[in-house]
């Protein structure tokens, strides 16, 4: 059986009809849909044993502590960590990504270089802005090569004694491209620079190891892969970690306090002040669970032969252009796409008239819609419950677009 | 084939597919621009004054096509009127020229070309 004749019962949202279609759900990029498993478990959190964690003696406190760490111990093995230490939990993707800008160029001195590329996610470019600012680091950025590949060649130039951090994308959420994480990391190691890698639009996708990976830090975001929203992940190399002096203070985060100074606590509460994302948590624990079930295998699979099918398919259409590396490269699970003479705005809206969901506009990566020369693009993403019979539908509605407006 | 349109009306088609107004003018008066920071469509409005009265309007820019539709109508709407007046004109004219159901998530694609229009008008320089 086809994964999503399995997995489409268990995502009740898929049920419904909007404008008068059946839901075809092609946006899990910006934010995947979430299986009953995760909605349950949230609820029943909530129902039976909400309570704050940590400091609690009592037995719904105790239960919510254990849910909460539970969860660390299921993303510690999830993403392959070497220790639950390494596991720090945020509120998402640019929350991770902010905490890194702020503490890692905190001991940085004028002159020192953060190097990111030309196809981040906003959100992997204004905080090292804002620090680079803050700090008189210069800031720069690797371009993109020929079909939407990273130029390695130019990394090299680029790299020089004076980078300290080299912070890119794991998989692009406009172009797909896979970035060779593994290589970028040897390299930046050789200059002594420390690794930040963005996984938003890898971890809902590939089957992650993070020592294979060899980069310093990765984040990402359970929203996006059947999780709820609200929490983030942040995994750290342990030594990493412990060399970091936090950013954020407040309760939580510390062992002992006086009014002058206080003693962080261990890690990985030394990054979690304040009260965490407990339900949450829950949440993503199910949401692991369901993929595992599943298997990231089985999982990367299905979603890249609907990549594949929608990437053929609308590049054979008249005045349709597809960006990103072509079909037979390894790519993520996005398509994006423009039609000529119409803009994606328009195009979102048409489609979303034939009950069909994707996601317009620039991405919220400027700095790449400006390379590609184009003001945004149509986006369409899978996720594990998408059939084949989404993509025909997506290329028929395409292929007439330009006759409706 | 496709049957619902959504919010698209025969006069967004036809606004976007032949534009009247959408070209640059030469010595303008007034020029403002701005960006919809949600979609990052930019519009350009170029107004000539004679007298006080808008002898000519114009807009250029990367626009979906409520949008360009939007500062069509506008631009038509304050062509031959004071600048007084033109001010006055509001998101309410342009729908009831629009003829379109547009929902609140696009509402700011018409009133683009009109929060440029004031800028203009409040002394944008050419
Ligand atoms: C590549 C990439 N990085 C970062 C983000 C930001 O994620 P979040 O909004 O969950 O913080 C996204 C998602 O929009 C993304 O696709």
């Amino acid at each position: 059986m086809r994964l999503d004749e399995v997995t489409r019962r268990d995502f009740p949202v898929l049920g419904r009809v909007v404008n008068g279609h059946p839901l075809a759900y092609l946006d899990s990029a910006a934010s995947s849909q979430k299986p009953r498993a995760v909605i349950d478990a949230m609820s029943q959190y909530y129902e039976r044993s909400h309570a704050n964690v940590h400091r609690s003696i009592h037995t719904l406190g105790e239960e919510a502590t254990e849910l909460y760490e539970g969860a660390r111990d299921h993303v510690q093995r999830f993403i392959g960590a070497g220790s639950r230490e390494e596991v720090v939990f945020t509120r998402g993707t640019t929350d991770g990504l902010n905490l890194l800008a702020d503490a890692l160029c905190a001991s940085l001195a004028p002159g020192d270089e953060v190097l990111i590329t030309e196809m981040e996610h906003h959100s992997n470019i204004i905080p090292w802005q804002i620090a680079a600012r803050r700090r008189g680091l210069a800031l720069r950025a690797v371009p993109i090569a020929e079909r939407g590949l990273l130029d390695l060649e130019a990394l090299d130039r680029l790299l020089t004694e004076r980078t300290r951090v080299v912070a890119f994308t794991h998989v692009s959420n406009v172009l797909g491209t896979i970035n060779p994480v593994a290589s970028i990391c040897a390299r930046a190691r050789r200059v002594g620079a420390v690794t930040v890698v963005d996984g938003a639009q890898a971890a809902p996708h590939l089957g992650l190891a993070m020592s294979a990976l060899q980069c310093d830090f990765y984040v990402f975001s359970p929203h996006k892969m059947l999780g709820p929203t609200g929490i983030g992940v942040l995994w750290g190399r342990r030594e990493r970690l412990a060399a970091l002096e936090p950013t954020r203070g407040g309760g939580e985060m510390i062992k002992e306090v006086w009014l002058d100074r206080a003693e962080w606590n261990d890690l990985p509460w030394r990054f979690e002040p304040g009260t965490p994302p407990i339900a949450e948590a829950v949440g993503l624990t199910a949401a692991v669970e369901y993929l595992e079930k599943i298997g990231m295998d089985r999982v990367g699979e299905h979603e890249r032969a609907l990549s594949r099918q929608t990437l053929e398919a609308l590049a054979a259409l008249p005045g349709v252009r597809v960006f990103g590396p072509p079909a037979a490269v390894e790519r993520g699970a996005v398509v994006a796409f423009t039609v000529d003479g119409l803009h994606p705005h328009d195009v979102a809206a048409l489609l979303d008239a034939e009950g069909i969901a994707v996601r317009a506009g620039h991405h919220c990566a400027m700095p790449l819609m400006r390379r590609l020369g184009v003001v945004g693009t149509s986006r369409a993403s899978f996720s594990v419950f998408n059939a084949p019979d989404e993509v025909d539908r997506l290329v028929r509605a395409v292929a007439d677009l330009r006759s409706v407006l | 084939m496709i049957a619902t349109r959504g919010p698209y009306s025969d006069v967004i088609r036809e606004r976007w597919r032949r534009p009247r107004f959408r070209r640059p003018l030469a010595g303008p008066s007034l020029v403002a621009e701005d960006v919809n920071p949600l979609c990052g469509d930019r519009v350009r409005i170029m107004l000539r004054l004679d007298d006080g009265r808008v002898a000519e309007a114009g807009f250029v820019g990367d626009s979906c096509a409520i949008c360009t539709a939007s500062a069509d109508v506008l631009a038509e709407l304050v062509t031959g009127r004071l600048a007084a007046e033109a001010r006055a004109v509001e998101t309410a004219d342009v729908l009831s020229v629009l003829q379109a159901d547009i929902r609140p998530t696009r509402m700011r694609c018409v009133t683009l070309p009109l929060s440029v229009l004031a800028k203009a008008l409040n002394g944008g320089v050419a």
